[in-house]
């Protein structure tokens, strides 16, 4: 994850997350599971078929969905298409350059196509339009707008709400136009690890402080869908089981509290 | 993971297309110092994958801007080969290669000591001459072979090795077929002292206790490839070892 404008923390920041990580506490005040704020808007672009902002404490992102006739792949004559794009605009924080994606754009974007890939949350085999030669292809583009941490998850909320709202432009190929057919709602928790203490929904400062990231995506029957560990440090296979717990829980709490 | 298949990937046996059983690897084998030129070199056979790595460095990081005053920056880079799968891989980074590389240079980077060369890079070439699934953990188990042989100071070797889901049984070391039309595929390494996770990757469908399966039978897995990685260093000594003794 990128640093701030200097590439360090200030110490003094520094040794009062990890003072008060040690009584239980973060340097905001959350627990250790405990997730920011969460702030929905669904068709935020209506000039887009399917779209939302989420607000995730200070970082925000733009999810914008796009359903285009096209193409299937040769191997998948059967299906739609899904493709997922990641824009970390220069406006968001000092670092981020323009330009063509860089692997962290591209690490965020596969992590988070591949929780939205492997839970089924789209019925791809329902997207053609004729079989080999024509089908529906959703591209998802997401702009991150601010930074301040997390940016899977942020971005796998904003996809979340667009796919709901999404409306398949069905009367531009002869048909009529149809929700896109969702059938379950996959989270990707993120967790990060402050010395010894995992801790969920990283802000900037906490990731700079970790050692190691890891993403979990679990869908409503407590399967487990995508994983993804991140950065250089190490997980014990228990911290690891803790991990999954946690997304586990967290998961279902988001998703009754915002996909209801 | 894949599409549905009418291939039957495992027999009333318990046996999978290839004749093992679900906790057994495919055959294996690491050599090092194929390479003249580079500072370390290691090449693996694993399944039918084919695939060399290359390492120089330490030398100065460049450009300047990817110096870390503190430690080395490992840069590894997965690649491959336009003729490596069965229809032409167009030449160069793809998404996926340039997430493959990100997660092998940060796993290579949890056991090479490197606070010991400041403002350096340590180049790790990865190049898959012929792909057989679980590429990127034949690569990474490579690497850590070609680290050591370069005279790299490390806390660890890193071993990995992949499981997942077929016909809802958990297996080891998935093939080709097996990677094609499983249900779930979960590379991971470790650092095998510690035991400790560098690399977990994980897609598909597993519920917790597959998880957990999958998981142990990877870790009893380590032991038996890093066993190879370590006869291959020695028989790279032995020979020097031989070599003078000769004189």
């Amino acid at each position: 994850m990128p640093r701030d404008e200097a590439g360090i923390l200030s110490e003094i920041k520094r040794d009062f997350i990890l003072r008060r990580l040690k009584e239980g506490k973060r340097g905001d005040g959350r627990k250790p599971d405990e997730y920011r704020e969460i702030s929905i808007t669904p068709n935020y672009v209506p000039r887009s078929p399917g779209s939302a902002m989420v607000c995730l404490g200070k970082t925000k992102v733009v999810a914008g969905i796009k359903v285009e006739a096209g193409e299937p792949f040769p191997d998948t004559p059967n299906q739609g298409v899904l493709t997922t794009n990641v824009e970390l605009l220069p406006m968001a924080f000092p670092t981020f350059e323009a330009g063509p994606p860089n692997d962290t754009s591209i690490e965020i974007a596969r992590v988070v196509d591949r929780g939205i890939r492997e839970s089924k949350m789209i019925d791809i085999e329902s997207l053609v339009i004729e079989p080999a030669k024509k089908v529906w292809i959703v591209f998802v583009d997401i702009d991150v707008i601010d930074f301040d941490g997390n940016l899977i998850d942020a971005c796998t909320l904003g996809v979340l709400a667009a796919l709901k709202s999404t409306i398949v432009p069905g009367s531009k190929e002869g048909g009529k136009d149809f929700p896109l057919p969702i059938r379950n709602t996959p989270v990707a928790v993120t967790m990060v690890k402050i010395g010894d203490t995992l801790v969920a929904d990283p802000d900037l400062e906490e990731e700079q402080l970790s050692s190691a990231r890891i993403t979990v995506s679990t869908t409503e029957d407590g399967h487990i869908r995508a994983m993804q560990k991140g950065d250089v440090g190490e997980f014990s296979m228990e911290e690891i089981r803790k991990a999954i717990n946690m997304s586990s829980n967290l998961g279902k709490a988001i998703r009754e509290k915002y996909f209801k | 993971m894949g599409t549905a298949s009418d291939i039957k990937l495992i027999n009333e046996d318990g046996l999978r297309l290839d004749g093992r059983s679900a906790d057994e690897l495919r055959p294996m084998k690491i050599e090092t110092d194929v390479l003249a030129r580079a500072d370390g070199s290691a090449y693996i056979e694993w399944g039918g994958n084919k695939i060399l790595v290359a390492v120089y460095g330490p030398r100065e990081a460049f450009p300047k801007h990817t110096q870390d005053i503190d430690k080395a920056v490992v840069k590894a880079r997965y690649n491959m080969a336009a003729f490596s799968v069965d229809e032409r891989k167009r030449p160069g980074p793809d998404r996926r290669s340039m997430e493959i590389s990100k997660v092998i240079s940060e796993a290579l980077s949890s056991a090479v000591m490197v606070n010991q060369f400041p403002r350096a890079e340590i180049d790790v070439y990865i190049e898959v001459l012929q792909a057989d699934a679980g590429t990127r953990i034949a690569g990474l188990t490579a690497s850590s072979v070609a680290l050591a042989a370069a005279g790299i100071p490390m806390k660890d070797m890193v071993v990995g090795c992949t499981a997942g889901k077929v016909e809802g049984q958990v297996v080891l070391d998935l093939s080709k077929e097996e990677d094609n039309f499983g249900q779930a595929d979960l590379p991971m390494a470790v650092l095998p002292k510690s035991g400790n996770v560098v690399l977990l990757q994980m897609d598909g469908d597993l519920s917790v206790e597959e998880f957990e399966k999958a998981s142990s039978m990877i870790l009893e897995a380590t032991k038996k490839i890093h066993k190879i990685q370590r006869d291959a260093l020695a028989g790279k000594y032995k020979a020097i070892a031989l070599e003078r003794s000769g004189e």
